[in-house]
């Protein structure tokens, strides 16, 4: 990697420039003078000036040279193939690339291709070569510049805050840019895909097959892309989840607020909480080779016919997941609930069951909402387990017995493998994955403002 | 007893006196009926748990051992440099395979006349045998012409059938070994020619279609390079967040509305993050596919959320005074957070670094997505190699039919659980020691 080389050589630079600001205001120092700062700051002050900008130039530099010697050398290339289409150019291309690399071309290689490749590789090694001389003088030239500005009087410790304010200030718009990520290439990806499917026949269609022809005459394959029956199946499995999770966390978040001593607490809690650490892909080889063969049996000792991926076994397993979920916030939110309220169930007379359920509870009632609100929206999201455990046809069933497959596992089946990114197939999994995205944000926001909700009233 | 007296002695009667000693013992009844469903509820959780690691660890022990069988190789050099040259090139190309072969077909002296026997007889023998003689004689080619007595790796149904998977009572055709197979393999075992032994192949090789040949060194490579890349992105970028949002930011609505979000974000699925890595580093970046760099990007900026939030909290919790003292002495606030808050900060941060890249770790699905599920035998050499990670090795494996890949699957897992145990231990170490200071 020679950009890594680079790198290296302008951070190398930088610890020279480091310690060229020092001496300087040491010297300085033990020279008389009464200096603004500490001689530190005003190595910090120039390493920056020599790292920074040449670092900005460096990652330009490197991301635009790719594209700009790709179009140089199509432009140089005879008319006929320049008209190719942009398939095939991407294709030819990719050839020139690789022989110049010294690999192996998936066409005949003629004159035309091998004087291409011969340019595209000079050029790379002349970009590179500027690219790195550019680097490397602005480094110098920043260094010369900062040292030349080391003076008793320069406040470099001002400076130097300044310069760390701005990289904690961009550190923090990386969770924005996320975001914005997010949200832009789901959007961007999925409308690109409403231009072929309707809306409408999205949300409503009752039928999900989304292999599209190869060939305008092939029959039988049309595509058909009406996810009710992904989300009904995500439903379902999720259901099943929070039917597992929900009693079991919530008796447990019960117990050990209110029951257990506090020795017992503490070593219950990290137990319970041991579930939620454990990597789904473990859950679903879980689910898959021991609970789904297990429920079969079962199925077929009382004259079940339960189908071998059925959303019982994923969603079972995938409720023992979400049990810590629903625990650990329901004992918080119940040990919120202020003392005098159960002294005061006590004083009336009240067993402690009765306190629990008809005071605590009630009380605590919309954090434990949000709370499951919470668990709800990482089942809708949990992938692993359903992708091992559950079916891959689109059943439009409320069995929990049959196979159904869910919106998460429709996105990594269509996009794992080969693929072409202007078939509605694909496009297809950037709407799913909208629409998950837009359901289990709905669920937090809701989640997170009922939770906020409940803590300020009672705090 | 008391209320007993008082009733005798009192104006009630007797009967309302036995229908509230009556509803009272519903309730006390319904108070310890309450309890025991909490504690069941418990109980029932923790048999999950129990369940689970129980059913993962009997079903994966053994992939730690492999079955191998006793071998008098006479290293020929008339089979391995039938030229006589010792070059390297023609050394890698021989016919090892020939060397255990020609053992075997000593032994059992009936068998090598047709071929089919042979294949069957030869069919005991795993391909790992002649990779391992190979690199024996690359080794130290000094070796050809000698003999030497050798455990060598046996294929994966009579290390299953070892092992106790497979029943010798099922009718022949329910089963990969032939009744002929398993006279033989009996006669080696009373030989005292087979034995188990720890299963090196399994921590050194990279993914294999031959399940006693495949390992998960390439795939813990890739997660390692993956982890290397998540931990160089969002720890500074975590840990910068939370000093800007807790000691910088003014309080608006700019700053509400990126606290709004890292919460949401830390609770958007693991496979949008995939997504956004598929169509951002991928299509528009042009990053390779499989590559663990990528898969670096994706999972650091899946982890960020959490690292923020706990580093948050951790500064939070410095006492203000401490702040107040070092700026009284005249300290910059850029010098009051290097010198004073962030170490004091420092454990908390710590801590949740290591539970996020625990997370990381772990996670799949958002891998699926980038392409990091290729079939990868090389292991990989540097963070844009292709390669694979443990959790997806897993699932690979989890999907692949032959039998034996199950007991490499929970093989994988118990190591991947390890390590994971391990990162939490060491958060758990942490907190205690900075709770203690």
């Amino acid at each position: 990697m020679k950009l890594l080389l680079l790198l290296a050589v302008v951070l190398a630079l930088a610890v020279v420039g480091y310690r060229l600001g020092l001496t300087r205001a040491r010297s300085l120092r033990r020279g008389g003078a009464a200096v603004h700062s500490l001689p530190g700051y005003y190595g910090f002050y120039v390493a920056l000036w020599c790292a920074v900008p040449a670092l900005l130039v460096l990652v330009v530099g490197a991301v635009v040279q790719g594209p700009a010697v790709e179009a140089l050398v199509v432009s140089s290339l005879p008319a006929e193939l320049q008209e190719l289409p942009d398939q095939r150019l991407d294709l030819l291309v990719n050839d020139i690339k690789n022989l110049a690399s010294g690999g192996i071309s998936s066409q005949a290689v003629d004159a035309t291709l091998t004087a291409a490749a011969e340019r595209y590789r000079n050029l790379r090694q002349i970009g590179f070569a500027s690219l790195a001389v550019v680097v490397l003088l602005l480094a110098m030239a920043g260094a010369w510049w900062a040292r030349r500005r080391v003076r008793p009087e320069f406040p470099a410790i001002g400076k130097v805050e300044t310069a760390v304010k701005a990289f904690l200030l961009v550190g923090s718009l990386v969770a924005i840019f996320t975001t914005i990520g997010i949200v832009l290439s789901l959007l961007f990806e999925a409308l690109r895909f409403f231009n072929r499917v309707s809306l409408a026949e999205f949300l409503f269609g009752l039928n999900w097959s989304p292999q599209t022809a190869l060939r305008a005459d092939q029959v039988g394959s049309s595509g058909s892309f009406g996810a009710v029956p992904l989300f009904t199946g995500t439903l379902l499995i999720s259901g099943i989840a929070m039917v597992v999770a929900v009693p079991v966390g919530l008796f447990s978040a019960i117990y050990m607020s209110e029951y257990a001593q506090k020795r017992v607490r503490n070593t219950l809690k990290p137990l319970l909480e041991i579930l939620a650490g454990i990597p789904t892909v473990v859950y679903g080889f879980f689910a898959a080779l021991t609970v789904a063969p297990l429920l079969r049996g079962w199925g077929e000792a009382v004259g079940l016919d339960v189908a071998s991926e059925s959303a019982l076994a994923a969603g079972a397993v995938m409720g023992i997941m979400i049990i810590p979920f629903v625990s650990s916030i329901s004992d918080d939110v119940i040990s919120a609930v202020p003392k005098g309220l159960r002294e005061a169930s006590y004083g009336l007379g009240a067993t402690q069951s009765e306190t629990i359920r008809r005071v605590v509870l009630p009380a605590a009632l919309p954090g434990i909402v949000g709370g499951i609100l919470l668990a709800v929206s990482r089942a809708i999201g949990e992938t692993m387990i359903v992708v091992m455990a559950a079916g891959l046809a689109a059943n439009l069933s409320a069995n929990p017995l049959e196979a159904v497959t869910t919106v998460t596992v429709q996105i990594v089946t269509l996009l794992v493998g080969d693929q072409e990114f202007d078939s509605a197939k694909t496009l297809s999994a950037f709407a799913l994955g909208l629409v998950l995205f837009v359901v289990t944000l709905v669920f937090n926001v809701v989640a997170l403002h009922v939770v906020r909700r409940y803590r300020e009233e009672y705090e | 007893m008391s209320s007993a007296d008082n009733a005798a002695g009192g104006r009630h009667p007797n009967l309302e006196e036995a229908a509230v000693r009556e509803r009272l013992a519903k309730r006390y009844a319904r108070e310890r009926r309450f309890r025991w469903y909490c504690r069941a509820a418990v109980a029932v959780a923790l048999l999950f748990l129990v369940v689970l690691f129980g059913d993962i660890l009997s079903k994966g022990w053994s992939a730690f051992l492999a079955t191998e069988g006793r071998f008098e190789i006479f290293f020929d050099p008339q089979v391995v440099d039938p030229r006589g040259t010792l070059e390297r090139d023609d050394l890698a190309r021989a016919d090892y395979a020939a060397l255990w072969r020609q053992d075997l077909a000593e032994r059992f002296p009936g068998v090598a006349d047709d071929r089919a026997s042979r294949r069957e007889l030869f069919g005991l023998v795993s391909d790992g045998a002649g990779y391992r003689l190979r690199d024996m004689v690359m080794d130290d080619p000094s070796i050809l012409g000698s003999t030497r007595t050798l455990w060598l790796p046996l294929d994966d149904e009579v290390d299953l059938l070892l092992k106790g998977h497979i029943d010798a009572d099922d009718p022949e055709e329910g089963r990969l070994l032939s009744d002929r197979q398993l006279a033989w393999i009996d006669e080696l075992r009373q030989a005292g020619d087979i034995k188990m032994g720890f299963n090196v192949p399994f921590f050194v090789n990279g993914d294999s279609r031959e399940p006693e040949l495949a390992g998960i060194l390439g795939a813990a490579i890739g997660s390692f390079y993956t982890m290397v890349i998540t931990l160089l992105l969002c720890f500074p970028l975590g840990v910068a967040t939370a000093v800007y949002m807790e000691e910088f930011a003014p309080q608006n609505r700019w700053t509400d509305l990126i606290e709004v979000n890292i919460n949401n974000l830390a609770a958007v699925p693991s496979i949008v993050f995939g997504l956004l890595g598929l169509a951002v580093f991928l299509n528009f970046f042009g990053l390779p596919r499989s590559a663990p760099l990528v898969g670096g990007l994706v999972l650091s900026l899946m982890t960020l959320p959490t690292i923020i939030i706990a580093a948050r909290v951790a500064i939070k919790t410095v006492p203000p005074s401490i702040r107040e003292a070092a700026y009284g002495l005249g300290a910059t606030p850029l010098q009051v957070i290097q010198h004073h808050v962030l170490p004091l900060a420092m454990p908390g941060i710590l801590t949740g670094t290591i539970i996020g890249m625990a997370r990381a770790l772990g996670e799949t699905a958002p891998l699926l997505m980038i392409g990091m599920v290729a079939f990868i035998v090389d292991i990989p050499s540097g963070p844009m190699d292709a390669a694979t990670a443990l959790p997806v090795q897993v699932f690979l494996w989890a999907d692949s039919p032959e039998r034996a890949f199950v007991e490499k699957t929970s093989g994988a897992i118990i190591v991947l659980l390890g390590f994971l145990i391990l990162m939490n231990g060491l958060a758990v170490w942490l907190r205690r020691r900075s709770e203690q200071s």
